[in-house]
Parts: C-alpha cells; structure tokens; sequence
C-alpha cells in the first residue's frame, strides 16, 4: 500500500479522482450512452438495440434538417452579434465611466435583477407585451405611429431573438467586466499621452486586452442559444425549429434513438464551433 | 425552550435535554397523523389537463377518503410517462389513441369488468361501437376498437366485449373548430376555413400529432383535394399529400402559432391572436367565462371525436388496486360526470351523471334543449342565459355526425417524422 503512494504521480491521481469519478459518472457515461443510443432502432413504444445508421442517414439527407440546423447558428450569430455590442457597451460604461468601486457593483447588482426570476417567467411576460393587442401596439397605435398592429412582434424570428438576447446578454456583460476591470489604468494614460485618440485606445488597447472575456461570453452565448429549444418553442408560437426542438419533438414522440443521433450531431456542431472560437482567442494564456 | 435564554448562557447538557424534549414533543404530536397517514391511499393520477381538475380531487377525498394527486400533462407527455416511467403513476387518464401507442409496453392492466357496478350502463360507443344500433362506426382508431383485451395481462385487443377492459371510459366528445364570432362576423360551415387565406395569420392547428393529422385530413377532404379510404389510417402518401398541404399554408403565414397544451389554446383565442383554430371544449368554456365570446362551431362534414378513459398502472396491487377499483366506481357513479358534463364533454355512462344535473342543466347539454333559466360554468361564471342552445344541439346530434376518431395509424411512425417536418418546416 504505502509502496503504492511512493510512486510518482500516485499522489496527483488520488487527488484528482473524486471530480474525475464525477465526470466519468455524469458527463462521460451518459454521452456514452446517448451515443450508443444513437445507433439504436425504434418502434412506436419502445426501442431496441442495434447498430445501424438509420437515424443518422435521416438526419443528413433531410433538407428539413439542414434549414432548422441553419436557423440554429442564423439565432447563434445574430443573438452573439448582439449581445456582444450590449455587453461590451455596458462593461465599458461600467468600467470606464463609473469611477467609484461602489457604484461599479451597484450598477452591476442592477443588471442582475432581471435574473431574480425564472427564464421561463422572463421569456413569456414579452407575450402579452408583444401580442396582437399587447401593450406594444397598442402604445404605438395609440402614438399615431402606425394604423395596424404589427403582427411580426410576437411569434417571429424577431420574437425568438429578442427574448434570447434578453436572456442572455448578462452572460457577455460579467466575464466582459471582468476582465476589463483587470486592465490597468496606466495603460491607458500611456496610449493616451503617446497621443492615441479615444477610437485608438479602445482598438489597439481594450478590445485586446478584453479579449479573453469577450470569448468566453461568446462561448456561453452561442453554447446556451444552440442548446436552447423553450424559448423557441414559446417566442415563434411553435412555429420555428431549431435543433433543440427537433430533439424535444422526437423525445416527445419516444423517438429517442432519432433524439440521441440528433444531439450527438448538436454536441459535435457545437464543439467545433467552439474549437474554432479557440484558435483565435488563447483563453488560459490570457487570463 | 425558553431555558435558552437564560442569563448565565447555555450548557452543553441541557441543550442536549432540551433538543432531546422538543424531539420527542415532536415525534408524539406527530404519530397521529403519521397512523392515519398509514391506512390512507394515495393514488397518483397522471393525465392530460382535460380532465384535471381539483374539484375532482377534492370530492374524491370527501367521499372515499382516498387522495388523489393529479400531474396534468400534454398529450405527448403522458403517452411517455406511462410508455417510459412505470413507476411514476397509478393511474393513467388518458386517451384511447394514446392506449393503442402504450399498451404493448404493458404498462397497463387490465380492468376486471365484472369488479365495474355500473358496466351495463357504460355507453355503447365504448362496447359495442355503436352509438345507437343503427349507427354507422367512424373511421380512426374508435375506443371500442382498443377498448378490450384477452385478460389481466392481455396484449392483444379483441373486438368484442371479453370481460376485460383497457381503459374504464370516462369521458368523450365531439371535437371542431373553435372561432371567434365577434372577430369573425360571418358564418363558418366547413372545415376548410382554417385554410382560408382570409385568416392568414391568425388561425392555429394543435401540435399533437395523432389529433393533428385527423384535423388536417378533415381540412383537406372539406377542400376537395382528397378524398380519404380511411383516414384514420393513412398510406404513406396520402400522409405526404395532407401534410404538404399545410406546410404550404404554413409557410404562406396561415398560422399565428400551433398549441400543444389545453392553456395556451385558451390564451391564443382570449387575445384574439386567433380567430379560427382546433380547439377543445371545455377551452371555449374557459374563454367564455372571461366573457369573450367564442363558439364551438358545427361544421358540415362532422365532428373529429375523442375519448378518455382510465387505465390502472400494472404495478397497482393489494389494497391500492382494490382503491383504485373503488376510485373508478366512485367516479363512474354519476357526481364526476355532471360535473365534467358542465365542462361541455359527455359522460360515458350518462345515466348517472343525470342524477347529479338540473333539468334544465341536462336539456342544456345533453339534449340540446333551449335552457330555461342561467347556465353556469363548474367555477361558477356565468355562461348562458336563459333562451340559449348548445352549439350543434343535443348528444345524438353531435355524435351521431362524427367523421373520424383521433387516430394511431400503421403507419404512424412515418407521420410522426412528417409531423416533425411540418413544425419545423
């Protein structure tokens, strides 16, 4: 036993067993699982095992597949693209504009409150807001703005993004603030007595300093808005798909090894998508 | 307790008496129930919100003393609890389409009918087929068709009445479109309105596949772009057929939005996002106690019909199995189906739901007769005043016209799939 101990790097792996043992239990094992599920054949009620690619030769020869897997990064990019321009705009503000610590966590807190309830709530308040006769027409008809209500409001692409990027823009603001907090000042004052103009600080000495924050929100982002499928569902009244909801559909439907294949494809969509991210942005070097 | 705030502070001793007193304080002020608790059932009833209602749950712990905890889901997800969770219910509420999907996991048992007091006087739509003897079956997957099986743990279905039931009926209607005349202003007679571009925007079909397909194939017969052999179970391509159909309005942006529970039904219609849409009765009767007027509008090629029944979980045994016999009695006895009568649906064993309605509550909702005097929701708002006619009259009138039952096909994996395309198209 103790001649056990002595050997090099025994001691490491004791130490690192207990979150490895986690990892291989309930994050290794079940997409294992959903793996070999994948392979699987079903019936109506029940599924059975097998090996065979017939839910995958579905999944890549339907055109439907593919529109709802492009909806699926179209939501990812425009949500990104958006929250990225909210978020850095708000960790800017509260950086470099604020200047007692104080109210810099105030302002932050504040940000928060929207988060003091459920995603669910938070997503269907903007229904009666943005509905037919919802407040929003009716405020906008009421200002002589417009004569019919808008009917792309709700149940839309508009809708469906609208409530992501309220969902998640505080994603992009906290690592964002994060580390623009962390830049030191000094900087700054030297770029600015080098003579750079505002524009010129903010290029060549923010946007890569905060770098390493802006990818790690983005990879919240777009990891959250791909895996998603309520928020569809609810904001396009069920009439959009994206990936999410083709496997909750199917999941529905106790199509589960036709689910399995498809979240397998989601995982691996989204890990490349990630890894590609990551080339651009050394997070570890970085922080 | 209150030694603890003595002044000289607090000894490690009588900390311990005082946790070791409040504890058994506890425990003795506890047993009692704890005793009760013991010899009451409870029953775990897992079904679609259609017939969830507390009122219910309330009587049934009056009267039998059994409690009921109700989980309403949406159609889809109870199919999966009761096909997938065994253990997660006692009793399934459920549909008879979603008993043709389910019982083969034998999940279910089946019900002894000797054990049923009021058998005999359960409607002939769920024994024999047929409504009156003379009444033609409609196509689809009718209850009666999934209704019976060999025995306790019978497989197969068998067409005649064996003895051993799948579902104890409880309840059924006549499904059409809803609308709102107000919005409207001119009459509806046909199914095919729901494809009328004069609504674009602002109609709704449900997204339940196996309901779904039934409403869609009485669009497209009313249309006159298909006539069906049978409906109720489809060929591959009349499947593509009456799916592209909708997929083309869909993307022509007829659709406001597509419901899958009973609440978001109600929702779309109150609002007036919708103006024509599948619906469900007791929906209309919810949108019509917030005073919104709404119509559960009768259409010339007849009604799509449903039916509800329960199923015992094949877990039940002992003394939970002889509750959950006597549940099923207590709610075939007559206090259930007056009640659930006011919500608009039929009771299957209408005889004894009489008992428990007024005259004129029963001419209202069973025979189609003119109400006398105010007819009032099961909550208590008012629905109609005197002078008033159901929409599509009186029981036979409306059952009698049903075209299709809601249907599990042959070929139902396939519609699934296309099913899941229309949504997501």
């Amino acid at each position: 036993m103790e001649r056990l101990f002595r050997r090099p790097g025994a001691q490491s792996w004791m130490l690192v067993s207990p979150i490895m043992l986690i990892l291989v239990f309930f994050l290794l094992m079940p997409i294992g699982m959903i793996t070999a599920v994948s392979f699987w054949g079903s019936t109506e009620f029940s599924i059975y095992p097998a090996f065979q690619f017939d839910n995958y030769e579905y999944l890549f020869g339907s055109q439907v597949v593919w529109n709802v897997f492009i909806k699926t990064f179209t939501f990812a990019l425009i949500t990104w693209a958006i929250t990225l321009s909210i978020g850095f705009t708000v960790a800017y503000f509260l950086t470099f504009h604020v200047h007692t610590l104080t109210w810099q966590i105030t302002l932050f807190l504040l940000c928060t409150i929207p988060f003091w309830t459920s995603n669910i709530i938070r997503m269907i308040s903007w229904v009666p807001f943005l509905g037919r006769n919802g407040i929003a027409n009716q405020s906008l008809i009421g200002m002589g703005l417009i004569d019919e209500p808008l009917e792309w409001l709700l149940f839309s692409d508009f809708a469906v993004i609208l409530a992501f990027v309220h969902l998640y823009t505080l994603f992009m603001v906290v690592p964002i603030f994060n580390t623009m907090m962390r830049i030191d000042k000094s900087l700054i004052e030297a770029a600015r007595d080098g003579g750079a103009s505002g524009f010129q600080i903010l290029t060549n000495v923010i946007i890569p300093l905060t770098k390493p924050g802006i990818m790690i929100g983005s990879i919240f982002v777009v990891a959250l808005v791909m895996g998603d499928f309520i928020t569809v569902r609810f904001m396009s009244g069920s009439q959009i798909a994206n990936v999410g909801r083709l496997i909750s559909n199917d999941i529905g439907l106790l199509q589960y090894p036709s689910a399995a294949a498809t979240a397998v494809v989601l995982l691996c969509t989204v890990l490349i998508t990630i890894a590609i991210m990551l080339r651009f942005v050394d997070i570890r070097k970085e922080l | 307790m209150t030694k603890y705030t003595k002044k000289n502070g607090l000894s490690r001793r009588t900390l311990l008496k005082g946790a070791a007193a409040s504890v058994t304080a506890a425990g003795a002020s506890l047993s009692a129930p704890m005793l009760w608790a013991q010899s009451n059932i409870v029953l775990r009833q897992a079904g679609t919100g259609v017939s969830a209602f507390n009122e219910i749950a309330e009587k049934a712990f009056e009267d039998l003393g059994i409690t009921l905890e109700m989980t309403a889901l949406d159609s889809d997800s109870v199919t999966q609890r009761v096909a997938t969770q065994a253990n997660s219910f006692d009793i399934a509420d459920i549909e008879y389409w979603i008993c043709k999907k389910v019982w083969p996991t034998g999940n279910l048992q089946a019900m002894d009918t000797s054990r049923i007091t009021n058998y005999d006087k359960i409607a002939g739509t769920f024994r024999s087929g047929k409504l009156t003897p003379t009444s033609e079956i409609a196509q689809g997957t009718a209850p009666h068709t999934v209704g019976f099986t060999t025995g306790v743990d019978g497989t197969e279905f068998v067409q005649e009445e064996s003895g051993w039931m799948t579902l104890i009926p409880t309840i059924y209607n006549a499904d059409t479109l809803g609308i709102r005349p107000d919005l409207i202003g001119r009459p509806i007679s046909n199914w095919s309105e729901l494809l009328n571009p004069e609504f674009a925007g602002k109609a709704s079909i449900l997204d339940i596949s196996s309901i779904g397909i039934m409403d869609m194939a009485m669009v497209v017969e009313s249309m006159g772009e298909y006539q069906y052999p049978d409906k109720g179970n489809m060929t591959r391509e009349e499947i593509d057929l009456t799916i592209g159909i909708f997929t083309e309005a869909k993307q022509n942006g007829q659709f406001r939005a597509f419901w899958k529970s009973f609440d978001e039904s109600v929702n779309l219609m109150a609002s007036g996002e919708v103006v024509i849409q599948s619906m469900w009765s007791p929906a209309i009767t919810a949108v019509r106690s917030q005073g919104i007027p709404c119509v559960y509008q009768p259409l010339e090629e007849g009604y799509r019909s449903w039916g509800g029944g329960m199923g015992l979980a094949a877990t039940l045994e002992g003394a939970k199995l002889d509750a959950a016999y006597e549940y099923i009695n207590w709610y075939l006895s007559g206090w259930v189906g007056g009640f659930l009568m006011r919500q608009g649906y039929y009771s299957a064993v209408p005889e004894t739901s009489k008992l428990f309605m007024s005259e004129d509550e029963w001419g209202y909702w069973y025979e189609g007769k003119e109400s006398m005097g105010d007819i009032v929701a099961p909550g208590g708002q008012l629905l109609e005043g005197p002078g008033a006619v159901r929409d599509g009259g009186s029981f036979l009138d409306r059952m009698g016209a049903v075209a299709c039952w809601n249907s599990v096909m042959d070929e139902n994996q396939y519609m699934v799939r296309k099913w899941n395309e229309f949504i997501a198209a």
